[in-house]
């Protein structure tokens, strides 16, 4: 029954090509439009380590008062306490060490100079951070691997470096071993990290914005780049003037630069470290009541507003224009459905029942859809090429076509089109026989 | 011609009515908020930040091996590689004037502070960024003093990257200016950065934007105050203004020029790192969001029109197919073909004028969502009303083509059985 349904179909379209067309094109049209603004949009509030983002919690604590509560009570974060450590309790958390896997970490930019005579010294980014940073976010090592909790404690010169800082200083390959001149002190290769580039960046969304095009260049132990006095390239927030001046006047302040992220396997751990969170608090700050937060990765990257809202806005809109391209669909289908009323008529007259009208007008709708969905995937293919032309290179970046974005485009127009029949096949199997064939 | 016969038609054909109605009500409402968003944002594109732009161009390096302690020793040492590398880019023959500067508008990368009029103030009169540069920073970014004067050499200090010396003397601009002072006349009076010590304003200029274009910093967009220090760290900015017409051969040489100086230097030269750039890369990196948002609710703009015009056509094609005799019989009673084109649009004016009232309540609902959810402004009247022009004259031009193949139906048709 189907073919057969399928053959009236293909008839029926064949019939009136400058509608069908226009079907079609709206369909098409909606559907990239919104396909590829859902790219976007899907690339930048994706989940960045869906296997594990549940188990991946970031501490606050409020180490400023009473002062440091912001000046504006509308600020949907007022009262909250600040988005990030001040040195001296983001180590205190890592030496009491009630996690199962946990690491403190700071934003670093130091300069390394090449081993070749006559090339530039080059910037290279990254994070200071401590061992078991590396199991928690499962980065993947193509060449050694991280260092050890025992380098942690003696401040061993050893850094990590980022596949593309080996290309540049090494040529590549496995350069485990080798040493690199970072800011004029020399630092044993451990480990080269993989293809490695989250987005966004989760676990330092804080100075990255979640988006940042190059990757980590090298990471170095927490300590060691302290002893070092490689000073904080991210931000560094302040509720009041550190006292002494210089890096070290900024270890001893409240001012808050320090990012840190906590492994914790179940709900009762979790609820452990909420207790332990509390305790810290209160004995450090007992001035005032204790105030702390600790938030799951999906729900950090909320609070910290980690989507473009821009992304946001565009997706409403498209989402507007599709349904627009629905009502279009709709009243398209509706009139053409309504001018074979006749043949309707006679189909009913010689016994069809309206579900077999409803049948028959359904497959013409989803062959309209099928081929505005192909239409659509022609159409979202240039939208994400261009969408590199016109986004912000960082976000443009991420936007990509894949199997599932294919997918979606093509049951999106399928599910859109049939939608937009369901009035019209309505109205369609309400056809009255006798009034049909009596007008004939 | 009567309205009545035109509402007892339609009434025949309420879905196919409510539905053109429902999609002008829907086009209506996006388009307006998204042309309102393509306005906002063409509007931020294109303000100037107050510099002379043409010209100027903007140099980041970070010296390897460099002190990076906060003692004097390591300070001084900072301020005469800073002071050599100004001299090197002054003396460059396609070099007009060079400053080491903190930050330039739209680099984000912003120094801002609250600013007092009394000692211990609660709270802060206003927010402002802040500049660090020698006495030519007024003449290199081509600012346009109003009131007072300028540096001189005398006037300025050096200090470290992360010092806390209040300066003793500070130009602001113009808006800075106002909102502190509303009386006017700010030169001479003084204000305080650091909550206890005062610093004396001794010019206004007439506008520099801050750093940051974020929505943060949206609040203070041109409160800027300049800073008679030249700030001594491990890294350095320096904005170059070249001769006219020679900005491109200024910057190969403003680069070689520094390596020749000091080899054990970063000068980033890929396209990520930002080592020597124009002003004019600058600015579109800064707005390239809003220029794409802007691109983008144009490009769904036009699909929305292209797709509402089409349905319009369609629908309305086939309704004139449907009423084929009825408008013959017209024709054959006397109405001519003026007639029954006029027919048509008034019946597209109906719908299309039921649709946009429609449309205008939810445009503004769609607006209160945005004002709500993502800090729009709320949308002016103006961009309503055009908006129903708009989508009117769309419904009008559409219903043309149609609506003129039913005035050339032939009287004829009305004797002939179907």
């Amino acid at each position: 029954m189907f073919s057969y349904y399928l053959e009236l179909a293909l008839r029926s379209l064949k019939r009136s090509p400058g509608l069908t067309a226009l079907m079609v094109l709206t369909i098409g049209f909606g559907v990239a439009a919104s396909m590829t603004t859902y790219s976007v949009f899907r690339a930048v509030s994706g989940d960045p380590i869906p296997w594990k983002s549940a188990k991946l919690f970031v501490p606050q604590i409020d180490m400023w008062g009473p002062a440091g509560k912001g000046s504006d009570p509308t600020d949907p974060h007022y009262g909250d306490p600040p988005n990030a450590l001040d040195y001296t309790d983001a180590v205190a958390l890592m030496r009491d060490h009630r996690a199962t896997l946990q690491s403190a970490m700071y934003m670093i930019s130091p300069s390394v100079v090449p081993q070749q005579a006559g090339k530039h010294p080059i910037n290279a980014g990254g994070h200071a951070v401590y061992s078991e940073f590396f199991p928690m976010v499962d980065a993947p090592f193509e060449y050694g691997s991280g260092w050890s909790a025992a380098d942690d404690a003696r401040r061993a010169q050893v850094v990590v470096i980022g596949d593309k800082l080996n290309d540049k200083v090494f040529g590549g390959g496995n350069s485990v071993g080798k040493t690199l001149d970072i800011e004029g002190r020399d630092y044993r290769v451990v480990g080269v990290l993989g293809d490695w580039h989250p987005h966004p960046m989760f676990y330092d969304v804080v100075n990255t914005g979640g988006f940042y095009m190059s990757g980590e260049d090298l990471m170095l132990p927490f300590n060691t780049a302290i002893a070092a006095g490689m000073p904080n390239q991210g931000s560094t927030n302040c509720s009041e003037m550190p006292r002494e001046s210089g890096f070290v006047g900024l270890q001893h302040s409240s001012c808050i630069w320090v990012t840190y992220m906590a492994q914790l396997d179940d709900a009762a751990a979790v609820q452990r470290y909420r207790n332990y969170l509390d305790g810290f608090a209160r004995q450090r700050y007992p001035q005032w009541a204790p105030n702390t937060r600790l938030q799951d990765l999906m729900s950090w990257l909320d609070y910290e507003h980690v989507v473009p809202s821009d992304t946001r806005v565009s997706l409403l809109v498209a989402l507007g224009l599709l349904i627009v391209c629905l009502v279009n669909t709709a009243g398209l289908l509706l009139a053409k459905f309504l001018r074979r009323s006749g043949e309707i008529g006679v189909r009913r007259a010689l016994g069809a029942p309206r579900l077999a009208i409803h049948a028959q007008f359904l497959t013409e709708a989803g062959v309209i859809g099928l081929a505005g969905g192909v239409l659509g995937l022609l159409l979202t293919g240039v939208g994400v090429a261009g969408v590199g032309l016109v986004m912000p290179k960082d976000i443009a970046a991420l936007a990509h076509l894949d199997t599932s974005l294919l997918l979606t485009t093509l049951s999106v127009a399928v599910v859109a089109s049939l939608l937009a029949a369901l009035y019209p096949t309505f109205r369609a199997s309400r056809v009255q026989p006798a009034w049909q064939l009596k007008s004939n | 011609m009567t309205l009545h016969p035109i509402l007892a038609a339609l009434r025949r054909h309420k879905a196919g009515v409510v539905l053109i109605a429902l999609q002008i009500a829907l086009t209506l409402a996006i388009v307006c908020n998204a042309i309102f968003i393509i306005g906002n944002r063409v509007q931020r594109i294109q303000r100037p930040t107050g510099m002379d732009e043409k010209n100027l161009f903007m140099v980041t390096q970070l010296w390897v091996g460099a002190p990076t302690g906060d003692d004097k020793a390591s300070i001084d040492k900072l301020d005469a590689m800073q002071r050599t590398d100004v001299q090197t880019l002054r003396g460059l023959p396609d070099v007009e004037s060079a400053i080491a500067i903190n930050s330039l508008p739209l680099t984000n990368s912003t120094w801002s502070g609250g600013i007092d009029l009394k000692p211990a103030q609660p709270h802060p009169t206003a927010h402002a960024a802040n500049y660090f540069g020698d006495e030519q920073m007024i003449h290199t970014l081509g600012l346009r003093l109003v009131a007072g004067r300028n540096f001189t050499a005398g006037d300025v200090h050096h200090m470290g990257m992360r010092g806390q010396d209040v300066p003793p003397l500070v130009i602001v601009t113009r808006a800075l200016a106002d909102t502190l002072f509303p009386g006017g006349n700010a030169v001479g009076k003084s204000i305080y950065m650091d909550h206890k010590t005062p610093s004396t304003i001794v010019g206004v200029v007439a506008r520099l934007q801050v750093p940051s274009v974020d929505r943060w910093a949206s609040g203070f967009t041109w409160n800027s105050v300049l800073i008679p220090t030249r700030l001594d760290g491990n890294f350095s900015r320096y904005a170059v203004r070249a001769r006219p017409g020679r900005m491109d051969a200024a910057m190969k040489e403003a680069r070689a020029a520094l390596f020749a100086a000091n080899p054990m230097r970063v000068i980033g030269d890929d396209a990520d790192s930002n080592g020597v750039r124009s002003f004019a890369d600058i600015r579109e990196h800064a707005y390239r969001a809003d220029l794409g948002m802007a691109i983008l609710m144009g490009v769904i703009c036009l699909i929305l029109l292209a797709v509402t015009a089409a349905g319009i056509v369609g629908l309305t094609s086939f309704w004139v197919g449907q009423r084929h005799k009825q408008i013959g019989v017209r024709r054959a009673l006397g109405a001519r073909k003026i007639d029954i084109l006029r027919y048509f649009q008034t019946e597209n004016l109906l719908i299309a004028g039921g649709g946009a009232v429609l449309g205008v309540v939810l445009a503004l609902g769609l607006n209160l969502l945005l004002m709500r959810h993502f800090a729009m402004a709320r949308l002016p009247v103006a961009y309503v009303l055009a908006g129903v022009a708009a989508v009117l004259a769309l419904g009008q031009g559409a219903v043309f083509v149609p609506a003129r193949r039913a005035s050339n139906v032939p009287p004829v048709v009305a004797t002939r059985s179907v």
